[in-house]
């Protein structure tokens, strides 16, 4: 143990590329497992919400424009960055989530390869999702999956590290921006993974993270008619009637995780990357 | 030379039509709780036959013989048996295609030629199509042995009223599931006469339910705690209220809602086609059509031009008795429909675009609306932004590529749009960049059981047709 | 190509269509900027219009309009006098047992045949037309071309159907086609040119509209979708394509134009099919023998069997209308 006074980190939003402070000023104390204070996070306010869906929405065309193979190789840089802060992100789990270290390796390594699995997929979806229709008729018919939006997240709130990852990679995966809230009481990780995305080769504003009150964010988000598609994994079960109630304002796309919160270390299938896919048929006549 | 074509009705009589219609539930054609409807030939506004509706036991009733013939039936058959009485009900209704093409346009007001030559074949097709994919559902994409979701409520609209009683039964049934389904209110006919064909194929008492009535009776069967998954083709307004209902209920929804599709020209197009598929895409159907092509994006440098051939060619359009074969635009469907019609036609003249209508008669009797071109229209008015569901068509025009895509996506909607060019580049940039569920490009109105068909945005969600419209009554 | 140097006045046209006629990269540039044609969307559209219902009186007048536009043709190597002299027999009395029949627009042989029919049409009214130019290939020399359309219109014939020179179509020298088709307008003086471009082995609608409309800037009163020696002959969109085009010069240029098609239509239900695509596509002012013709044969006796059966109320059979 060195004599050495550390230099805490100050977590702030990541949101348009850039880290700013909530532009409520408020911030809230994050504190260990044991609760053991670890942190001032910055506790965004609807107006952070709001800037944040401007700047998915601004990334949404370059991003959803971007070739799959790109995408997956901006996907696959995030894992390797991830695996160079590997030791970082274990201690930030193990702070957050307790438990033995032994577990926080384990998930921070299956955090990894889950960036890896989803970046395989960018190139592959189509084909897998995709169609040639056979119609009865003289006309070439094909249907290709194309990214919804911006979607809206509420990441899960017991897994900071592996759970985030798990919803946000396939939300990216397939050309959509992202605006995630994070694990309310366990948000560090988030934070760090932010700084990950910053220096890998994720386009500012394709993910956008706040940290806060997930009640209190998730009604703006839920509500706001710029956003295509929410996926309420990890919003308070009290609170999900509600806030699919406010998404049918503007017929958004839900993901709704009933009951416990989904055991993250299972293998998971194509179905989160296809809850936020549209399937777009284009038809032409074959003639001479 | 005046050539007028004497008139070539097709029988009533072809219709076999009832005094009186009965509910299906449970297998057998029974009398409603409901106060009963009387549904009207909107060409004639005379009352064409009572119509028993539901009550709340109704739906209730109905609901519960859905889940005894998943529980016991349907839901366990093997798929291969599934398949052949889903095949069975594909050739009844072409066998009786003649019959429900003319009730079809008795009933709803379309043309005879429309009934005959689209909505029956089309609704034959989707049962045959589906059917197939009863004993094949492990290589849908789905993973292995996916499973139905149990019991689905289904209500559909008067636009195609058959069609859509297809899309919805065809899927819901290959997947496994069993069904109640209202019709629209203005429209029950024909999905009673799809009744008899499903109790004359021996289907399972319960695998089917139908029950007609108005609103109330869909909202009931919607939020009725026995249902396992809703589908819901209608308004936006309506389908929106639907899925705040099922809010928190954590129950399957998909929507096909409404649409405000552009219809994009370019100047290289092929113009007498686009010109074609101008007229299909708004006329077709009384423009009674969610993905109607209703706004025209015409670059500038030809809309002349195509204004010119549009207004000759919709001048063409023979409107009339919807029986007869040689007419183009029938009825509209309702009085309320034709109120709402004209009141956005006004809207769009106070508003200061230029109204043409084509000089066609129309028949002193029924619900008529004459095809109608709105020209010098811009992007704020609300007959560009609003879905109108009638023969009225509003012409917009574009400078450059992006202005197209920016007026064409500046829209809540996203179910469809059309793209003319004979640039091959330029078709396939300009369908990445639409943000709608379907593509036509140098056609327009094509509709396929192959062929997924849904919205983007506040068109819905959930796709019908191909291997895509299998996940909306799968449990994946 | 020859320089046009008559003036845009002189020729009757608007500036951008006598413009086009200015040389060859002109015409190129014109007939290669005409929209597209989409080949499903054009079939699509004459199959559509195909299931109209046409029933009583308006089937009978459409009987009757027919039968007043058919060219009554005999291009056989075998042909004879007696052969011509029989056709034209039948086309001053279709139905001898029913004298309220009209008289057939016109009959249409071979140039050698030409004195014969007009002999035996002399004083009816109706038009001996002969194919001309080398039909039906239309390959030989220019000089050939003229001295048979210049020997035809010397034994009588009051309409010249010329055909186009295909091979120089397709290999692009529209100017020479042009050209061809304005030189023979010149010889045919007030005689009426119909212009064959033998649609079947132009291939495609594109090639259809453009040698439409290049023979509408050379001259020609009528375009003729076949020869009748070339399978496909007259198809329903084809003829659309082609009355889309004659539509579109009397928008532009206040001419009126025909169109014919010649070749494969046997039966009354499909005259009918054309007689609604004039009606729709073109308009109604088209629906004349002036403006539209078919060319034809066997469907004159269908006409007179299907016009009987209107009016007897009972069907009608091959031994009751005359062979010739």
């Amino acid at each position: 143990m060195s004599d050495r006074l550390a230099v805490a980190k100050t977590y702030k939003l990541y949101l348009g590329g850039k880290f700013p402070r909530s532009e409520s000023g408020r911030t809230y104390q994050v504190r260990d497992s044991r609760g053991t204070f670890l942190a001032n996070a910055a506790q965004a306010s609807r107006k952070d919400v709001r800037d944040a869906v401007v700047a998915a929405r601004k990334a949404f065309g370059g991003w959803s424009g971007a070739t799959a193979y790109n995408r997956g190789q901006v996907l696959y840089r995030v894992a390797e960055l991830l695996e160079g802060r590997r030791e970082q992100f274990i201690a930030e789990v193990a702070a957050s989530e307790g438990g033995q270290a032994k577990r926080a390796q384990a998930v921070v390594d299956a955090a990894i390869d889950r960036w890896v699995w989803y970046a395989g997929w960018t190139d592959k979806i189509a084909t897998v999702l995709g169609a040639a229709n056979p119609v009865a008729g003289p006309y070439f018919s094909f249907s290709v999956p194309e990214p919804t939006g911006v979607v809206g997240i509420c990441a899960p709130q017991s897994s900071s590290l592996l759970g985030l990852v798990s919803v946000l990679a396939p939300v990216i995966a397939s050309g959509n921006t992202a605006v995630l809230l994070t694990s309310q009481d366990r948000p560090l990780p988030a934070i760090t993974l932010s700084e990950v995305l910053a220096t890998s080769d994720v386009p500012g504003g394709v993910v956008n993270i706040l940290t806060g009150r997930t009640a209190e964010l998730a009604p703006w988000l839920a509500a706001h008619a710029d956003v295509n598609a929410l996926d309420l994994t990890g919003a308070p079960k009290d609170t999900i009637a509600d806030l699919e109630e406010a998404a049918a304002g503007t017929v958004k796309r839900v993901l709704a995780v009933r009951g416990n919160e989904p055991d993250w270390t299972k293998q998971p299938d194509v179905s989160r990357l296809r809850r936020f896919l549209e399937t777009k048929t284009v038809w032409h006549p074959m003639g001479v | 030379m005046n050539w007028e074509y004497a008139p070539a009705p097709e029988s009533r009589a072809i219709a076999n039509l009832k005094p009186n219609y009965q509910m299906f539930v449970d297998g057998q054609f029974v009398d409603g709780g409901g106060e009963p409807l009387k549904s009207i030939n909107p060409a004639t506004e005379e009352v064409l036959a009572e119509v028993a509706t539901a009550n709340a036991e109704d739906v209730d009733r109905a609901v519960k013989a859905a889940r005894r013939a998943y529980d016991k039936v349907w839901g366990k058959m093997p798929g291969a048996e599934r398949a052949k009485y889903i095949f069975r009900i594909a050739r009844m209704i072409a066998e009786r295609s003649r019959e429900l093409a003319v009730l079809e346009s008795l009933d709803n007001g379309k043309p005879i030629k429309e009934s005959r030559d689209s909505d029956v074949p089309i609704a034959a097709a989707h049962f045959f199509y589906h059917a197939g994919w009863a004993d094949k559902l492990d290589y849908a994409g789905y993973g292995p042995d996916p499973k139905p979701l149990g019991v689905a409520g289904q209500v559909i609209p008067w636009n195609f009223p058959l069609l859509m009683a297809a899309w919805k039964l065809a899927p819901a049934l290959a997947c496994g599931n069993t069904v109640v389904l209202k019709p629209a209110e203005t429209t029950p006919l024909t999905a009673l006469v799809l009744a008899e064909i499903i109790r004359d194929a021996d289907l399972p008492p319960g695998v089917v339910n139908i029950l007609p009535g108005a609103g109330d009776v869909g909202a009931t069967l919607t939020t009725h705690p026995g249902i396992d998954k809703v589908a819901f083709t209608g308004s936006t307004e309506v389908g929106k209220l639907i899925q705040r209902s099922l809010a928190g209920t954590g129950r399957k929804l998909t929507l096909e809602l409404g649409g405000k599709a552009a219809n994009i020209v370019f100047d290289d197009a092929p113009l007498d086609q686009a010109v074609e598929g101008i007229v299909n895409g708004i006329f077709f159907n009384q423009g009674h059509v969610c993905c109607a092509g209703s706004r025209l994006l015409v670059q500038e440098s030809v809309a002349d031009e195509v204004l010119e051939k549009l207004r000759h060619r919709v001048s063409t359009l023979r409107v009339g008795d919807p029986l007869d074969k040689n007419t183009d635009v029938g009825a509209i469907n309702s009085a309320e429909q034709l109120a709402k019609i004209r009141e956005l036609s006004a809207s769009g003249e106070e508003e200061g675009a230029e109204r043409w209508t084509s000089p066609c008669p129309l028949p002193d009797k029924g619900f008529f609306f004459a095809p109608t071109v709105f020209s010098q229209v811009s992007q704020s008015m609300r007959i560009a932004r609003e879905e109108i569901f009638g023969p009225v068509l509003s012409v917009l025009t574009f400078r450059t590529p992006d202005e197209a895509v920016a007026k064409a996506n500046n829209t809540p909607y996203g179910l469809s749009a059309g793209i003319w060019t004979d640039k091959g580049s330029r078709i396939l940039w300009m369908a990445n960049k639409m943000r709608a569920g379907v593509v036509w490009a140098n056609t327009f109105n094509r509709f396929d059981p192959t062929a997924p068909f849904g919205g983007y945005q506040e068109s819905g969600f959930g796709r019908e047709g191909g291997r895509a419209g299998l996940e909306a009554y799968l449990d994946v | 190509m020859a320089v046009d140097t008559t003036t845009g006045s002189s020729t009757g046209l608007p500036p951008e269509l006598h413009d086009a006629t200015r040389d060859e990269t002109s015409l190129r540039r014109f007939l290669h900027g005409l929209p597209g044609v989409d080949q499903v969307g054009v079939e699509q559209r004459a199959a559509g219009l195909a299931t109209r219902s046409i029933k009583k009186a308006s089937k009978l007048w459409a009987i009757d309009t027919a039968i007043s536009m058919v060219d009554l043709t005999t291009l056989e190597g075998a042909d004879t006098a007696g052969k011509v002299k029989s056709l034209c027999a039948k086309a001053k009395r279709p139905d001898p047992e029913r004298p309220d029949v009209p008289q057939v627009a016109a009959v249409c042989v071979y140039p050698d045949m030409v004195a014969t029919a007009a002999e035996a049409l002399r004083g009816t009214g109706i038009n001996i037309a002969s194919v001309a130019t080398a039909f039906p290939s239309g390959r030989s020399s220019l000089r050939i071309k003229i001295a048979d359309t210049e020997f035809a219109i010397e034994q009588g014939a009051t309409e010249v159907d010329m055909v186009i020179d295909r091979g120089a179509f397709l290999s692009g020298r529209y100017g020479q086609v042009f050209d061809e088709i304005r030189t023979i307008k010149q010889a045919c003086g007030d005689t009426h040119l119909k212009v064959i471009l033998e649609t079947g082995e132009l291939a495609t609608y594109d090639n259809v509209r453009r040698a439409s409309w290049l023979a509408l800037l050379a001259g020609g009163d009528f375009i003729k979708t076949s020869t009748g020696k070339v399978s496909p002959a007259a198809t329903l969109p084809v003829t659309h394509v082609m009355l889309q085009a004659v539509h579109d010069w009397h928008a532009q240029t206040g001419q009126l134009r025909g169109v014919k098609p010649a070749g494969g239509i046997r039966a009354t239900k499909d005259a009918i099919r054309y007689l609604v695509a004039v009606h729709e596509v073109a308009g109604e002012q088209w629906l004349t023998p002036d403006l539209f013709r078919f060319g034809a044969s066997s469907l004159l006796n269908d006409l007179l069997m299907q016009r009987r059966t209107q009016l007897d109320g009972h069907y009608s059979g091959p031994d009751y209308v005359t062979v010739d």
